[in-house]
Order: structure tokens, then sequence, then C-alpha cells
């Protein structure tokens, strides 16, 4: 067992303790990275992913911050031994999906509009974790402006791998951090989720992925995607990672107005009081799946695949075990209409959001001779943007249009608020089924091969039926590894919560955690790591 | 059916994006806008209520847990020159861009 495979709570607890040192965990982690990530993603890297290395390795960086680290982590130890407190993640390394702005770093969100922007300021969650003594190793790649469910629209190749099996996707968008954390180049990521890009690639690569409630974070210096939806939340190996981390990124921030002025409770401290009397949902509405026919393109409704659905029974089976009480038939009527929904909200948000990148202030900016300004706008957006964020403005335009809004845009509005009842209905303790928690499966596939959904813009966007739900509801999501399926792949179930209530799915993550803790398949570590870490 | 996003009201939207595309790249993004128009058009198997209102957020921010606006404060940044730094073309300190037509206003 090195350093770099140990938990946050593990290697803080070492340092602070002075049994090792900042430097000592910094360079176990490097050695790690260096052996498993291969090459960072860039512009101009040929994509020979078969052929060479390229398609053993992870890939989970967009840039390495090696210089910042090792200030960052002498400046912990120093710290030490001056006997002062260095903060309760010190000497704990994390790694940082390049949507968020740090200060003197490239922020690029995946995109040749922004390959070349350094950030003149700091996303709040971001100075959180340094300021409580985590060390930052670097900007981990995701799908274009977080657009996509794969990691494969990023501009910056080659993308990341699945840990599992690097022939196959990590989910996305934080698929860097997802396979940064999978594959122990750092105990934390930070991500973000929009309509499941924390929890789809945690489940795709065996890993915690917390999605909090709206507002619970703030997101102050997230390159915005859709402002309503946006949630950024920590990815992790165990759940008592992702609380110490949602415990320092969280709280009301003067710099974002939707950051909700609310207490943060320590997410620790009831960690382990078990479920005995929770009432944890199932509902029929999660197990089924909607995907467009591959000839007709007309949508089709079947029941998950049976590995998924098993692995989900199996976890509520063992949280019984626990005392909790499983109750089944909860209706969720509305959770098919979720992915449509999201076609129209999220194009609408992601046009507008959009709409400053321009090529006069910051980032990419076309360098032949121009007649005029529109044009200089129109090329620079041309090649400056990939096919995603493209496809993005010009739904969100159409659907955002005077003579359509009242026919898509209001109508998802409304129809969101139809997703959102069906989660109150359902959790009012005065209610028919006072639940404390429903839980689902977080993905309809474990991890797809790459090449096989991508480019099909409809299929890949239900990828994330399951999740994106509580985005439009505003709820928090947790996904917790659940097992493996016959393959191999790690297959993830999801806990959802009204609102603010991350504690409550925390103490039953960290429940099925205990429960399971002597399985067989909780030994299990990623080929990539045991061949090359 | 025939496509409801045609190639006339595609290269519209295109001009209001202030985009500039290759035909094949044009042809394969409106495929996919007319793939996705099919799904959302699920929306309309919903039976609304017309006292159904529209959630623009989630989570409802409720008086307790709405911040307080802070003071509206001029803030300067310590070091404009970072800022112009990021600008593709400057002179002196003013951010420069190709000639804006004029358009008369009728």
């Amino acid at each position: 067992m090195k350093l770099s495979d140990l938990s946050a709570f593990e290697l803080s607890d070492l340092v602070r303790r002075k049994e090792v040192s900042a430097m000592e965990v910094l360079d176990s982690v490097l050695e790690r990275v260096q052996a498993v990530d291969g090459r960072p993603g860039s512009l101009t890297n040929p994509l020979h992913p078969s052929e060479s290395e390229d398609g053993k390795l992870v890939h989970a960086f967009i840039t390495h911050t090696t210089e910042r680290a090792r200030a960052q982590a002498q400046q912990v130890d120093r710290c030490l031994a001056l006997g002062e407190d260095p903060g309760p993640l010190a000497g704990v390394p994390f790694t940082v999906k390049d949507i968020f702005c740090v200060e003197g770093t490239p922020s690029t969100a995946a995109s040749r509009i922004l390959a070349n922007f350094v950030a003149p300021y700091t996303a709040t969650p971001v100075l959180r974790m340094e300021a409580a003594g985590a060390v930052m190793l670097g900007k981990v790649n995701l799908d274009e402006f977080t657009y996509g469910s794969s990691n494969e629209s990023s501009a910056f190749q080659p993308s990341p791998r699945n840990p599992w099996d690097t022939s196959r996707v990590p989910g996305g968008s934080s698929g860097g951090s997802a396979a940064a954390v999978a594959a122990c180049e750092g105990p934390l990521s930070l991500g973000t989720d929009t309509a499941g890009s924390i929890r789809q690639p945690a489940s795709f690569c065996g890993v915690v992925g917390l999605k909090p409630t709206y507002g619970r974070v703030s997101r102050y210096g997230l390159i915005a995607f859709g402002s309503s939806l946006d949630c950024p939340g920590p990815l992790a190996r165990n759940i008592t990672d992702a609380a110490l981390m949602l415990r320092t990124i969280a709280g009301p921030d003067p710099r974002d107005s939707t950051a909700a002025a609310i207490e943060v409770p320590d997410y620790l401290v009831d960690l382990e009081k078990g479920v005995r009397g929770m009432r944890i949902g199932l509902s029929p509405d999660y197990f089924q799946i909607t995907y467009p026919d591959p000839k007709t393109g007309e949508l089709r409704q079947e029941p998950v695949p049976a590995e998924i659905e098993q692995a989900t029974l199996r976890a509520a089976g063992r949280l019984a075990e626990m005392g909790a009480d499983i109750v089944e038939e909860i209706p969720m009527p509305h959770t098919r209409f979720g992915i449509p929904v999201y076609f129209v909200i999220s194009r609408v948000e992601a046009a507008s959001n959009l709409h400053r990148f321009d090529g006069v202030k910051y980032g990419y900016r076309i360098s032949e001779p121009v007649g005029d300004l529109f044009e200089m706008y129109r090329k620079t957006r041309a090649r400056g943007f990939g096919p995603q964020p493209k496809l993005r403005i010009l739904m969100g335009m159409y659907v955002s249009a005077a003579q359509y809004s009242e026919q898509y845009y209001n109508r998802a509005l409304r129809v969101r608020t139809l997703i959102r009842k069906d989660f109150v209905d359902v959790f009012d303790p005065g209610g028919p089924h006072r639940l404390d928690a429903l839980l689902t499966p977080t993905t309809p596939t474990p991890a797809f091969p790459i090449g096989d959904v991508y480019g099909d813009s409809v299929l890949m966007q239900f990828a994330d039926q399951l999740n994106v739900p509580a985005n439009h509801a505003g709820i928090p999501g947790l996904t917790i590894p659940a097992g493996y399926d016959a393959a191999g792949l790690p297959v993830g179930v999801q806990l959802l919560g009204p609102d603010f209530s991350e504690a409550r799915l925390l103490r039953i993550g960290r429940a099925y955690e205990m429960v399971s803790e002597n399985d067989a398949w909780r030994e299990r570590r990623p080929p990539v790591v045991v061949e090359f870490g | 059916m025939s496509d409801a996003i045609t190639p006339e009201i595609f290269d519209h939207l295109v001009l209001l994006a202030a985009l500039e595309l290759e035909p094949q790249e044009a042809e394969y993004l409106r495929s996919e806008l007319n793939k996705q128009l099919k799904a959302i058009h699920e929306l309309e198997a919903i039976p609304l209520d017309p006292s159904t209102l529209v959630t623009s957020h989630g989570v409802p921010y409720t008086a307790d847990i709405t911040p307080h606006i802070r003071a509206d404060e001029w803030l300067p940044y310590p070091d404009a020159e970072k800022i112009l730094q990021q600008a593709p073309q400057t002179e002196q300190d003013y951010i420069v861009v190709p000639d804006i037509p004029h358009t008369e206003l009728e």
C-alpha cells in the first residue's frame, strides 16, 4: 500500500500527526500520476488510442500544476513545524475539473476558444480547498464546456479513459475527475453536475460522487453552463472523504447570490449512525429507460438491464439488513420527461452563457484578417467552438425564439415544476410516502466503449436520464459503488433526498459501505493501477 | 415527417448565433437539432393544468435561505494589467477590435 492509495481522511490524519510530510504525500501521488496518466490532453495531440500507450493510460489531466502543488505542500509542512494548524485537509492532493477558474492557471473548459485563457481569479470552492490545506495537483479534462457524458467532446486529446477498462469512456462531463480519483491520482476531485456530470462518471469509474443541493456550494469562478442547474461537488473514493470535502466547500458566499444562506452541518458527525427506521423508496419509474431507436429515432421504453436492476435491489436488501424500511412502488411519473425538459432549459441557458465568448476580451481570436467585427465574431466562434457548444447555442436560440418559446421553453419550465413536485410529494413528512431517500440505479448502463455513442447527441443525452430529474428539482444526489457487472465494470446506485439533506444521504451511503465492507468486490482495483501503478 | 428546422430556419439561427459553418458541418448539426427536437416533442404528451407555474430554480429561495444583497460597492481589481493581458489585441490600455460596421437606423 502506497501513500497515494490512502483516503483523504487517512492522509490528512497522518500529515497532521506529522507521521508523514505533505511533501511525501505529494511525491507519492505524483509518482502515481507519472505511472498511470500518460500525456495530458492538448489541442495538438494526434489521437491514436489503439496504436500506442495512449490506449492503455488514463489521460485525466489537461494541466499539471506541480510547482504550485510543491509550494502548497511545503507551506503545510512549514505550518506544522511552527505548531500552526494547516487545516482539516492538510496535505491532501486534489484535482480540479478544468471548468473552474484558478488564478494563474490555464482555465480552458476543454475548449479551443479558451485554450489560452489564464484565469485572473480563483473559484470559491477551490479557494476553500486550498485554505483547508489541500494541495492542487492540476486541472483535469472534461467534455467541452461540460457538454457531454463521455469526455470524447473535449478539444484536448487524448480524452480521459476509464481506469477499469481503458477502451471505455470514463463518463462525463466530470470524466477526468472520476478517472483521476479511481486511479488514485489524488483522493479528491472537484467536479460539477448539471445533469449527472458528477454522478454518471463517478458510477462509471467506481467512485463516490455527490451532487449537492443547488445553492449548497458557490458557483463563483465556475464557467457557467446551465445557471439554474450547475452544482459544484466532490468526487472521492469513499463516503467519509466526500463528506470531508463537502464540509470544506459548502456554504454561503458573498460573491454568489445563489449560494444559499444556510448553515453547513458537520457531515462527519452522524455519518456512522446507521439507517435504522429510515424509509428508503424504490420507484418503478427509475427501473425504466428511454432511448431513441437507432433506425427510426422514435423513443422507446424498456426495463433497465438486469445487472443494473439487481445491483440496486441488492443494495436495498443490504440497507434493509441494517434496519431501513424499503418502500416499493413509489410513483415518480414525470421522470421520463427529465431529458426532454433538459434539452430545452439547458440549451437556452447555455446559449445565453456562451455569447460572452467573442474573441474580444479573452480567449481565442482568429488570426487572419477580417473585414469587420461581425466577421471576426463568426469566424472566431466557428473555429473556437466544437460541435457540442454549437448545437447548444443553436437549439437554445430556436426554442427561446419569440414564436416558439411558449411551445418549448415555457412548457419545459412548467414540466420542471411537475418533476420537482414528484420529489416534494414523496419526501413530504406528512404525505403518504414520507421517504427519507429514494434509491435508484445511477446509470442505465455501465461505461460504454469509446466511439460507440459519440456523434449521436440524442442517445448521449439519454445516458443522463436517471440523474437529470434531481438537477431540475434542485435536490441532492449521491452515487456510491455497488459492485461490478459480469465484464468487471463498476455499477453504481444513486440516493436522492430532499433539499439540503446531504448529511442524510451520506449517512445512508456510509451504512452501505459498512455493511458491504467485507464483500469480495471491495478488494478490486482498476487494472491500470495494478499494471502500471 | 419533414424537418421542423428547415435549411432556411437553420441559416437564420446560424446568423443569430454569430457562427459560420462548412456545409458538411451545417448538415450534421441541423440533423442533430431535428433529432433533439423530436425528443423535445415528448413534452406535448403531458397534460398541463393552466395553474401550473414555471420553475426557474428547483430549490425555492425562501426568505430564510436567500442571502442578503451586499452593498453595491466599487472594488477595483488590483491588477488591471493582468486582465488586459488576456485580450487578443490591445493598444495602450484599450482593447482593440476590427472595424465596427455602422448601420443607419430607419
